[in-house]
């Protein structure tokens, strides 16, 4: 788009229609069903994340040895509740919530269907609730991954596979409703951005759920006693093939929504389509693969096929994230930039808008996302090195700085912009709502820290009593390790008081906060992110000021030296991690 | 001629592919290198490595692996410890591990510097093989019979932990390995390993 601001469609609506509202600020219109269908999806999505939250807290304070708070049927019990509820109930419902937000409003669309989008969401509400019940009454102790031959009640299988067809219809309704864009004619040229890589993330969806029920519908007749076995190493295979990949959705749509968050926060530029659309297909093509992650030291492959899949075809998906890693820092330097925040290597990022939780869950969904969650999975993922991290909690604390720091902080920072946006209501408790992000964020960091250097001293995942005072021999760990259980712990009570704050201001907002109608320009209010009542504005000449940026004459470093220096320091701590587990393996026993 | 100065929110007109800036292109050509080098490492490991997941891979039947277990630690028993056999299999030997709900079957006396085919599978569900302190982690997954060759590089009293939630009891399903050194004495005490109540075979 043009050079005044940064929202507004080159679309410009016609008086809005029954069943239309035109959002005061970005002048697009919102249709009333799929804002419905936005905000039912997203309240549910909170009310999973705070069953998930309270579980996570009682884990950890029975992880951390000291403490040791829940008897180990609880702990085993909640911990398939937490993985259920946390990495498929909160995050799917919420990107049901993002594929109807971006499929309607990002294109001025009207939905597809909405009665059927009711009916689907209906299905996923049965089944999740139907799943909860199982575990919580003891008739689903099989963890998050279920692998038979453990065996769980029928209807906790069948729950699951509910709530996948309802999934995959919102996603049929969200392909349905960009063809209706289309053909309505409802924006012109090619979708934006966001639009593109939440539309990456709804086919990796299609593939992920069709493993699912590939895997779930033959266990859920072996739980019947209609078939007799499920192979345990085909389960596991079909099974990641949904468990990673359904977090390889995350990966495509929180991209999508730093992408969105940069541009509403501080006028995040585009550096080239070309680039960052192409890294979106390589999602596409090759991170379905990612289900090898689990299967490295499984007895069931050989090591020419664990070498393809598990490095994505040569690690093409991990070049797609290395490419957002730096274009999605280098468009919001670049919007900065062109704004006039030039000076020396990190203006741009000194003069940012740290106040604003919107941005501030950004940036530090990308950091920590891109140096703790990136640098450990690819490392951890690599056939040979897998040998010194299978389950042990250094996979978790790969996976909680991904999903937890990189998509939860993100879709928390996008819940701050849609609150007023799509809600229409003021965010409540609003200095709180400033300090979250940072709470939840360090509380993580400590977390994962934790998790990662006692996985290194071999301290299992998973696990009831890190003591081993019922087994028949004693495992003596390294002192260091209860320092950094005891991390974990503490870790884990500040980021369950972050997502807690994050909750209550969501549901006060939402369901007592004080309405929004319009959006007043250039003043401070309380409760509406700065992005919205002072959206970033770019100079009349930009074009102009973008081609000065971009000319030889400006240097080697080009347009964004300060995200240069950013990435190159990423790309040592990478090497150095990298390398140092190869060391670290060299040490063990000869094996092969 | 650069594209219009626009954000991920707007739609893109016409034709958007657009040479990108050199600095761009450069981080996309460092990450496609190191991308490489990443791949490069997993068969340059195979090739020169000497530690590597491969071994060899076959189905089998969990009550016959059992059985053979069984029959090696008859073969092979050296003592017990808390009922369970201690086995010592001569250097070369095929070894037999075997995990059920919840215990190790049997314990293993290896010795420092010499190659062992160790099998490795489940009589019920899955397992993990957590062979502390040395962080070595393998699954164990009922139907099939892991072979790993092993050779122990230093003396010492290993544990082997379950690391995949095998049921209720998970946490208590602890193993034994001893590896003795190359002139045959037991190192019951060594730096990395104290023992509490296990005692010296």
């Amino acid at each position: 788009m043009t050079s005044s601001t940064v929202s507004p469609s080159a679309y410009t609506p016609p008086v809005a229609p029954t069943g239309y509202r035109v959002c005061p600020v970005t002048r697009r219109r919102i249709d009333l069903q799929a804002q419905r269908l936005i905000k039912v999806n997203a309240v549910v999505a909170v009310v999973a994340l705070l069953v998930g939250a309270i579980a996570a807290l009682l884990l950890a304070l029975t992880r951390w040895q000291a403490v040791h708070l829940l008897p180990a049927t609880w702990y085993y019990r909640l911990l398939g509740m937490h993985g259920m509820n946390m990495l498929i109930f909160f995050i799917i419902f919420f990107e049901m919530a993002v594929l109807w937000f971006v499929g309607t409003v990002l294109l001025n669309a009207r939905p597809a269907a909405p009665r059927y989008g009711w009916f689907n969401f209906g299905l996923m509400l049965v089944g999740a609730l139907t799943v909860e019940a199982m575990q919580v009454s003891g008739r689903a102790d099989v963890l998050y991954t279920s692998y038979p031959p453990l065996k769980a009640h029928p209807a906790f299988y069948f729950g699951i596979i509910l709530f996948a067809v309802g999934a995959l219809g919102v996603v049929a309704q969200f392909f349905a409703t960009l063809t209706i864009a289309k053909r309505e004619k409802t924006y012109s040229g090619s979708v934006p951005l966001v639009v593109y890589g939440a539309i990456a993330a709804a086919i990796i969806a299609v593939i992920t759920l069709l493993h699912g029920a590939m895997i779930y519908i033959p266990t859920f007749l072996w739980s019947l006693g209609l078939i007799p076995t499920v192979n345990p190493q085909i389960y596991r295979l079909l099974w990641w093939a949904l468990g990673h990949s359904a977090q390889q959705i995350n990966v495509a749509a929180m991209v999508s929504i730093w992408y969105m968050l940069g541009a509403l926060t501080v006028g995040a530029v585009v550096l080239n389509e070309k680039v960052s659309r192409w890294a979106f297909v390589l999602y596409i093509l090759f991170i379905s693969m990612a289900s090898a992650h689990h299967l490295l030291v499984d007895p069931g492959f050989g090591p020419a096929w664990k070498i393809v899949n598990t490095s994505y075809f040569m690690y093409m998906a991990v070049l797609a994230s290395m490419v957002h890693g730096f274009t999605v820092p280098a468009g919001m330097e670049l919007g900065m930039r062109l704004r006039g925040f030039t000076q020396g290597l990190f203006g741009w990022l000194r003069r940012a808008p740290w106040g604003d939780p919107g941005f501030s869950s950004l940036i530090l969904s990308v950091v920590v996302f891109g140096f703790f969650g990136g640098i450990t999975g690819v490392t951890i993922g690599t056939e040979q090195i897998n040998i010194i991290a299978h389950n042990t909690l250094r996979v978790p604390g790969h996976f909680h700085a991904t999903v937890v720091s990189g998509t939860a902080m993100a879709f928390m920072g996008a819940t701050y912009y849609l609150l007023p946006l799509i809600f229409q209501r003021k965010v409540a408790f609003w200095k709180l709502a400033k300090l979250q992000p940072y709470l939840f964020a360090g509380g993580m960091l400590l977390v994962e820290t934790g998790m990662t250097f006692a996985g290194s001293f071999g301290v299992p995942r998973r696990h009831w009593d890190n003591s081993f005072a019922q087994s028949p021999f004693d495992v003596p760990f390294n002192p260091a390790v209860d320092l950094f259980l005891a991390m974990l712990g503490i870790g884990a009570i500040i980021a369950v008081a972050g997502a807690l704050s994050f909750i209550l201001i969501a549901v006060k907002s939402v369901f007592f906060g004080e309405k929004v109608t319009e959006f007043p320009q250039g003043v401070v209010v309380a409760g509406i992110p700065q992005g919205l009542t002072n959206p970033p504005v770019y100079p009349p000449n930009v074009d102009e000021v973008n081609e000065r940026l971009h000319a030889p004459g400006n240097g080697r470093w080009g347009p964004t030296p300060g995200t240069l220096a950013l990435v190159g320091v990423f790309f040592m701590a990478f090497m150095l991690y990298y390398f140092t587990n190869w060391k670290l393996l060299s040490f063990l026993w000869k094996i092969g | 001629m650069l594209t219009k100065v626009h954000t991920g929110l707007d739609p893109v007109e016409g034709v958007w592919w657009k040479p990108a800036h050199k600095t761009e292109k450069a981080w996309v050509a460092i990450a496609f290198a190191w991308c490489m080098v990443l791949f490069a490492m997993m068969p340059l490991w195979h090739w020169k490595g000497g530690q590597n997941p491969s071994g060899v891979r076959t189905r089998v039947d969990p009550k016959a692996f059992y059985a053979r277990a069984v029959a090696f630690a008859a073969q092979y028993k050296v003592g017990d410890d808390r009922g369970i056999p201690i086995v010592q299999p001569p250097p070369g030997a095929d070894v037999y591990l075997v995990g059920l709900t919840f215990q190790w079957y049997p314990i293993l006396r290896l010795q420092q510097g010499k190659e062992y085919m160790l099998h490795i599978s489940s009589l019920d569900v899955n397992h993990g093989f957590s062979l502390y302190p040395l962080n070595v982690n393998f699954a164990v997954v009922p139907t099939f019979d892991y072979a790993l060759r092993v050779t122990p590089t230093a003396a010492g009293d290993f544990r082997i932990i379950c690391n995949e939630f095998c049921g209720i009891g998970h946490h208590t399903m602890v193993g034994r390995v001893i590896v003795v050194d190359s002139a045959g004495r037991s190192v019951a005490d060594n730096a990395e390993v104290r023992i509490g109540h296990g005692g010296a075979p």
